[in-house]
């Protein structure tokens, strides 16, 4: 009696919830941000998203059919073999061809899953040059830029490192928080939008250089499918090509005391032409308050760290 | 001669009052002090939880105490403490602690653990480490590193006692389960019944003879990283400071290559429980009892060589990846014989869904969702977009708090006859199992959707996007802590029941040596060794 009600509840719960995991994949989505109720992966921005939807896509069909064969089985076990229905137990403790059986499938699933994997992984893990993106993504690249990305507690130090020692510190709004973000203008996305947005032109191979001050960050951009620990004494590497005109956000992705959800990345792609227009604005209009030194930033949040940092971000002057 | 005869007799009554507590050498009431260590815990962790999820219920910092100077560090604390609670204070205790002293012994044949005296110090010197962990808490500003430590946040990044007080709690904890682990390993070689090879033993004495073994070849490794931090921190040395030569990274090797194997410390005893309930409610002897057994040893064995997956981001290069990628993928394999095992034990049994049985087959379900979600995680081309966000949360509750606590609670429900002599209320063990049922997955299951959208773990606020989520997972936590209150609620009543118990409550299902004693089982217990065909 009651373990037909279980299977009844068990499966209105569970197709309801896979239900809605596919309903994930075909969900409308919006542009470098998160929306309401989201469901599934941010719009793709960047070859390297598109093929990572690509493959979740396969691998949750996958998952899901694993799963609701594995609830098919359990549920036609409850109607089957209980009590009532089948009063006399089977006394059948083996099966070796089963056995076999149900070790080799999922070998052979796996392998199959391995495969792409692979090949995803050694395609986009790698910093490729201009020609290995067009061959790999049929994309001819405008350009190529080189941005180093430092993690502070809690901001990000951006610097241009072709254009000399431009450089600029890009913190969360809000005065509650230390940084000099101040108010946050009308509509700005909470705790994504920041001061000094990192501007890189559509188009073009960003190779971004990450590393940290003092403790351990990760720089993240979900629409262009890059994340990267921002680790002291060690100089990551990771890439995009932003493919959309538009304002991307990513947050600090690895627990980086207390202020860590306030340590936003927004990167505004935008046409080449703006892009130099920006560019050659901000470096006529470099204040010496905009180059800030780390060490500075340290002594006005009160940690004072106990010996020389690992890294000295360019320290302009 | 016969004055020692009946000293020795003498020394085996019960004592009473505290001295049958505190000098306890006795598995059973060692194992009773776990459990109730494990339950108390429990309520701690799971507190911390909630207040976490009323947090997170709404975008902004509205309910932790405190103003912006602290709010978001007290929040970092109580991921910490919840995470460092639940794995050394909770799961662990219960299974390995509580129902592993409490049944090896019963189920080898043994009259008791082959080191008494070492059983009670492992157990007590638990207090002083649970101490020290919630009394990082309060003196000092609290550790919120996170349950994983990670220097340099852990070094320099963190004054002030809390964090010497965490390591010191990690320390003492790995003590006691080292010496738990060294007393298991040598009454499970040594004091089985004649008859009883390890071919014929018991799969959860399988299982927690395979979780020592992982115990004791990782903690080891464990407190050696974190006497470098303690080091780091308060001496001058820079194992982990990049800028006097050390490496950041040479802890996070040294962490998740305990971190990995304890994670499978935590689910294999869940396995070893869920095989004996499964059997016995399905009153069929387990299928492939072999596959069974060495598919745990198998697990157990790859767990040791998977650790990095945890470390994708870290930047360790792409050759290493994909070596992580391919050998957390095998795990999958073993991982399979066991789900299809538990199945093919059903299949053809004649079963009844009593409470045992009803959180085993959740569990298996529930299992393979977190397990599955776990292959795709194990894909390091997918890392970017899933490396430490609430995706991973979603997946790792599935294993441990379904897949793990799902497992003490079945063998609560199946065991407490037996410890007690009380059996449960059969109506209200269902309630507790269907609500905690509801609860944990609308707690756990949108967290799957706000990772994907990117919405990073371990983070006190949120931009507004994900509030709808957070609010179904805030709403399904208070259910699930309901639940947990509720499990007291059915442990008064079972100890307020009267009903007279056979030894073998459970019928014809129930064939290990743990039936063959009366229910309660008498303080001692197999003191002349029972045959085993």
């Amino acid at each position: 009696m009651f373990g037909r009600n279980a299977g009844v509840a068990i499966a209105a719960l569970f197709t309801a919830l896979i239900a809605g995991a596919g309903a994930a994949l075909a969900q409308e989505a919006g542009l470098g941000a998160p929306f309401d109720w989201q469901m599934g992966f941010q719009e793709p921005a960047s070859p390297v998203m598109r093929d990572i939807i690509d493959f979740h896509n396969f691998m949750l069909w996958l998952i899901t059919a694993i799963t609701i064969f594995v609830l098919g089985l359990m549920l036609y076990i409850m109607f089957r073999f209980n009590a009532k229905s089948n009063p006399v137990p089977s006394k059948n403790t083996h099966n070796t061809m089963l056995e076999v059986i149900w070790t080799v499938v999922p070998i052979i699933i796996l392998v199959a899953m391995a495969i792409p994997s692979f090949k995803l992984l050694y395609k986009d893990d790698v910093v490729p040059t201009a020609t290995r993106v067009a061959d790999l993504y049929g994309i001819d690249v405008a350009g190529e830029i080189t941005l180093k990305a430092t993690g502070l507690q809690w901001a990000w130090e951006y610097e241009y490192v072709d254009n000399g020692v431009f450089l600029f510190s890009s913190c969360l709004y809000g005065p509650d928080y230390w940084c000099f973000g101040g108010e946050a203008p009308e509509g700005a996305h909470r705790l994504l939008e920041t001061d000094n947005p990192v501007v890189v032109p559509v188009n073009t191979l960003v190779k971004v250089q990450v590393t940290a001050a003092a403790v351990i960050h990760a720089w993240a951009v979900p629409a262009f499918g890059v994340k990267i620990d921002a680790v002291p004494g060690r100089l990551n590497e990771t890439w995009f090509v932003a493919e959309r005109i538009g304002t991307y956000y990513g947050q600090c992705s690895e627990l980086c005391g207390q202020y860590h959800s306030y340590m936003p990345i927004q990167v505004n792609v935008v046409s080449q032409e703006d892009y130099d227009a920006w560019l050659a604005g901000q470096l006529a209009a470099m204040q010496p308050d905009r180059l800030k030194a780390p060490t500075t930033e340290f002594a006005q949040q009160g940690i004072t760290p106990r010996r020389p940092l690992a890294v000295t971000p360019g320290i302009a002057n | 001669m016969t004055e020692t005869t009946a000293g020795a007799h003498e020394a085996h009554g019960t004592p009473t009052g505290w001295r049958r507590w505190l000098y306890s050498t006795n598995h059973k009431d060692i194992g009773t002090l776990y459990l109730i260590f494990a339950v108390v815990f429990g309520i701690v962790g799971g507190l911390m939880s909630v207040i976490m999820r009323m947090e997170l219920q709404a975008p902004g910092m509205d309910v932790i105490w405190g103003d912006s100077s602290t709010q978001e560090h007290t929040f970092n604390v109580l991921v910490t403490g919840h995470g460092l609670i639940m794995v050394f204070f909770m799961i662990m205790p219960a299974f390995i602690g509580g129902f592993g002293n409490w049944m090896v012994p019963l189920m080898i044949g043994a009259p008791d653990m082959a080191f008494p005296r070492m059983n009670n110090f492992s157990f007590w010197i638990l207090i002083p480490s649970a101490l020290l962990l919630v009394g990082s808490t309060v003196i000092g500003d609290g550790a919120g590193t996170g349950w994983t430590v990670y220097a340099p946040l852990s070094t320099i990044g963190m004054t002030g006692p809390s964090v010497d007080m965490a390591i010191l709690a990690l320390h003492l904890a790995g003590a006691s389960s080292i010496m738990a682990s060294i007393n298991f390993i040598t009454t499970i070689f040594n004091m089985r019944a004649p008859g009883m090879t390890l071919h014929k033993m018991p799969l959860f004495v399988w299982s927690i003879l395979i979780t020592v073994f992982l115990l004791l070849l990782s903690l080891p490794v464990l407190a050696g990283a974190i006497t470098m931090l303690l080091t780091d921190r308060n001496f001058g040395t820079a194992f982990f400071d990049a800028s006097q030569g050390g490496d950041p990274l040479l802890y996070q090797h040294l962490f998740w290559f305990f971190g990995h194997p304890e994670v499978y410390v935590l689910i294999l005893p869940s396995f070893g429980v869920i095989s004996h309930v499964v059997s016995t409610f399905s009153r069929k002897p387990i299928f492939g009892y072999l596959g069974m057994a060495y598919a745990m040893v198998a697990i157990g064995a790859v767990g040791f060589i998977v650790w990095a997956h945890h470390m994708y981001t870290a930047g360790m290069g792409v050759d290493t990846e994909a070596y992580f990628l391919a050998a957390t993928l095998v795990i999958a394999v073993p991982t399979g014989v066991k789900i299809f095992s538990w199945i093919a034990t059903m299949w053809g049994g004649s079963l009844t869904f009593e409470t045992p049985m009803l959180w085993a087959m959740g569990m298996i379900f529930l299992f393979v969702l977190g397990g599955v979600t776990g292959v795709v995680l194990a894909n390091s081309g997918l890392t970017t977009a899933f490396h430490d966000t609430a995706y991973v949360v979603g997946h790792f509750h599935y294993v441990m708090s379904m897949g793990a606590m799902f497992g003490i609670f079945a063998g609560f429900y199946y065991w407490v006859g037996k410890m007690t002599g009380h059996q449960y209320p059969e109506k209200l063990g269902q309630w507790h199992f269907w609500i905690t049922m509801v609860g944990v997955n609308l707690t756990f299951f949108p967290m799957h959707f706000s990772g994907l959208a990117g919405m990073p773990r371990r983070i006190a606020d949120y931009p507004d996007a994900y509030a709808g989520w957070n609010l179904i997972s805030s709403y399904g936590a208070y259910i699930s802590f309901a639940a947990a209150l509720f499990f007291l609620y059915v442990v008064y009543r079972t100890f307020k029941s009267d009903e007279k118990l056979e030894a073998n409550y459970w019928g014809e299902g129930a064939t290990t040596l743990e039936w063959s004693v009366p229910s309660p089982a008498p303080h001692h217990t197999h003191e002349a060794p029972p045959t085993v065909r």
